[in-house]
């Protein structure tokens, strides 16, 4: 499997992510920049990785959302590849329009940076298909602006669909207001594209892949898409 | 020409910002103030002269990158 990180101005996630990609499938991923117009032939997966990118100016991810490579993503996604979207990467795919809904300032209008948990919705994606479906794990979470909104129709059309991947829930599992510290609606912490090959999520997998930093809690979503791009 | 766009959260969407700000007003003492809604005016110096031109310039803008229409509102006026 070949994955690309896109770097943008004030992206300050791409190391982790490469190092857990590389942990995952053995190889080391392209960094690809915000002006390039063209993916590398061969790339499997787009990465866009958490950070502050163009200082969050106007909305967190609208800048990113209208750079030249993001033509490029979306026509990769359009042609059914796999995009990866984590934190601001999350927050740039729901302004590119590659998402629905959009990514709100916490409710509680407090930065939140903490661990917390989320249940695996399903387990028959290219994400989590090395998760039992239930399976609650533990990722950090780093963000101002997490709270998922849509209306009411979109929610009810993402749960009917099944492209909820991830919900905040506690360690045993049950999807609480208390475990929703950002007061995303319906406890939603990523979604997916219909066909199953976009995935935002603003909580970060890519902190917990190594035994000796704080875990492998996060490391079978890297097992999954390394697991399901093998072939390509 | 000058163009004010004003870009306010949609009715419906939580708006945080403007409850703390409701909040601190109370605080200090200010009585009688109901929900208060906090968003943002962009000013843009556009080189076109006629205003119908303009306004539908702007919108362009505003419904392509200054607003986010899923939980945006927008209102253009010539200033």
């Amino acid at each position: 499997m070949q994955a690309g990180i896109v770097l943008f101005p004030g992206t300050n996630r791409e190391r982790d992510m490469a190092l857990a990609l590389q942990r995952a499938t053995g190889r080391r991923p392209a960094m690809l920049w915000h002006r390039d117009t063209a993916l590398p032939p061969g790339t499997d997966l787009v990465v866009l990785p958490g950070g502050f990118s163009y200082g969050d100016y106007l909305r967190c991810g609208a800048m990113a959302a209208q750079s030249p490579i993001m033509r490029a993503v979306a026509d990769f996604a359009g042609r059914g590849g796999h995009v990866l979207g984590v934190c601001n990467g999350f927050q740039m795919l729901t302004e590119a329009g590659l998402l629905p809904g959009a990514l709100l300032r916490n409710a509680t209008l407090r930065f939140l940076s903490m661990d917390c948990h989320m249940r695996v919705e399903r387990a028959d994606t290219p994400y989590t298909g090395r998760f039992q479906r239930g399976a609650v794990f533990r990722a950090t979470m780093a963000h101002g602006d997490g709270n998922y909104f849509a209306d009411e129709a979109t929610l009810d059309r993402l749960e009917g669909e099944g492209l909820v991947a991830l919900r905040y829930a506690t360690p045993a599992g049950e999807v609480t207001a208390a475990a929703n510290r950002n007061g995303s609606a319906r406890n939603i912490a990523g979604i997916l594209s219909p066909n199953l090959r976009v995935l935002g999520l603003m909580p970060h997998p890519e902190n917990q892949v190594d035994p000796q930093i704080d875990g492998t809690d996060g490391l079978p979503l890297f097992e999954s898409l390394a697991e399901a791009l093998a072939a390509a | 020409m000058k163009v004010l766009v004003t870009v306010m959260p949609k009715a419906g969407v939580l708006d945080p910002q403007g409850k703390a700000i409701g909040h601190a007003l109370a605080g200090l003492g200010f009585e009688g103030v109901g929900e208060v809604r906090a968003g943002k005016v962009i000013e843009l110096e556009l080189a076109e002269s006629d205003p119908g031109r303009a306004k539908s310039a702007a919108e362009a803008m505003a419904r392509k990158l200054l607003a986010n229409t899923v939980i945006e509102s927008f209102r253009v006026e010539l200033a």
